[in-house]
């Protein structure tokens, strides 16, 4: 039934965005309150911010001894971290909504779309992965 | 940018908070002035706040971002969006934003903030003078649109009348997308004040399709150089997501009490201001 629904693709890819983007917020809000709360130490102590938040990005990699790429992640889970996890759990959410859609593509026999969505992936992750970092 | 001194001497959480209800604002103005979070969240928050303009961007996109992702699944379960039409040119314009949003890490500041100043400039040129066409009339697809099947039907939610579409000048719309791409990868803007005239002035595609399917085409990928090369403050971050969201759905209700021109008007006249600050920023005029 599917094969013949032209929105079949449409329709999978708003339920999937509709459930990870609820999950991505929720875990944004509740990392976002931790963080401000001081449940969980930061790495970067929170009074610190004002003499960082002028510099660069790379600059402040370095002031905070983080490199390029997921670096952060290493410090999970102290409380701005946990925000760095949820923002990239937000973001990650269309990579999910792809790689659910392919499928039904292919049946489909539309190669040229399933293509497509596996480069996107593609290009999303080695954007992700931090393999094109300066 | 505040004074270094006023700005040295608030406390830590003043920024944030003051950032958060700028956001909220700028999401309830945003939605009835039918522009993105993005276009209007860096130019204002790069001029006056105290944060560096990588934060601003790297904030800028998520903005942008978080908007289009909750928006998304009532656009193409409505079919406002379509997602045939999206996939070619999120593609396109993933790999382009890969490259903006390094240019923009890498470029000197003030080469970045006279650039952005020029195009918040010409970009409220462009909203003052777009006379959006509501159904465009398209002469016949080109190989590529019929190859990709970029057609559709969808009803009008006023008038109920069933539209059928098909786009036209496919090989164009991706060139374009592609420098749509750098642009917003390199401003942290999002891009729908981009991507809403491409597809629906030069591909033809129906005003209301070109808007909701131009969420599809914001892509993450920017974002995530932003968060690897550091430029996503957390503190910066998330005010501007959460302030941007919720200030959004005050501005779905706002939308059918208040006049969306005079809206309008007032974000033309924000964003004018903004781009003049940049620029002067910029070039060392106004610091």
């Amino acid at each position: 039934m599917e094969l013949n629904d032209a929105f079949a693709p449409q329709r999978r890819y708003a339920r999937w965005l509709r459930w990870s983007t609820r999950v991505a917020t929720i875990l944004l809000v509740a990392a976002c309150v931790v963080y401000v709360s001081g449940l969980i130490p930061p790495h970067v102590p929170i009074a610190r911010l004002p003499e960082l938040w002028g510099l660069t990005a790379s600059k402040f990699l370095v002031a905070e001894g983080l490199r390029p790429g997921w670096s952060w992640a290493g410090q999970l889970p102290q409380g701005d971290m946990l925000v760095l996890a949820a923002i990239a759990t937000l973001i990650s959410a269309s990579i999910l909504c792809l790689a659910a859609i392919a499928p039904i593509f292919l049946r489909r026999g539309e190669r040229l779309f399933v293509a497509m969505c596996i480069l996107q992936i593609a290009v999303l992750l080695v954007a992700a992965s931090g393999w094109i970092s300066r | 940018m505040i004074g270094p001194e006023l700005a040295a001497s608030a406390p830590w959480w003043a920024w944030p908070l003051a950032l958060f209800i700028a956001c909220f604002f700028l999401g309830i103005i945003a939605v009835p002035a039918g522009v993105g979070g993005g276009v209007l969240f860096v130019p204002i928050i790069a001029s006056f706040f105290p944060f560096h303009l990588d934060f601003v961007r790297g904030a800028g996109l998520l903005v942008a971002l978080s908007g289009a992702l909750s928006a998304g699944p009532r656009l193409l379960e409505g079919g406002l969006a379509n997602l045939r039409l999206a996939l070619p040119f999120a593609l396109v314009s993933s790999v382009s934003s890969i490259g903006g949003a390094m240019l923009g890490l890498v470029l000197p500041v003030p080469v970045v903030q006279t650039a952005l100043g020029i195009l918040i400039l010409a970009i409220v040129a462009l909203m003052a003078s777009s006379k959006d066409s509501l159904v465009p009339k398209v002469g016949e697809p080109d190989a590529l649109s019929r190859a990709l099947q970029l057609s559709g039907i969808y009803r009008d939610g006023k008038t109920g009348e069933e539209i059928s579409w098909h786009a036209h000048r496919t090989p164009l719309g991706l060139v374009l997308f592609f420098f749509i791409g750098i642009i917003a990868g390199m401003f942290g803007l999002g891009a729908g004040w981009a991507n809403v005239p491409a597809l629906n002035l030069v591909m033809g595609v129906p005003l209301k399709v070109a808007a909701g399917t131009s969420s599809f085409i914001i892509s993450p990928a920017a974002a995530f150089v932003y968060l690897n090369e550091g430029g996503l403050l957390p503190m910066i971050a998330a005010p501007s997501v959460i302030g941007m969201m919720l200030g959004a759905r005050v501005g779905g209700y706002v939308l059918h009490v208040v006049s969306a021109s005079a809206i309008r008007k007032l974000v033309l006249a924000l964003m004018l201001f903004a781009g003049l600050r940049a620029l002067a920023k910029g070039l060392g005029i106004w610091n």
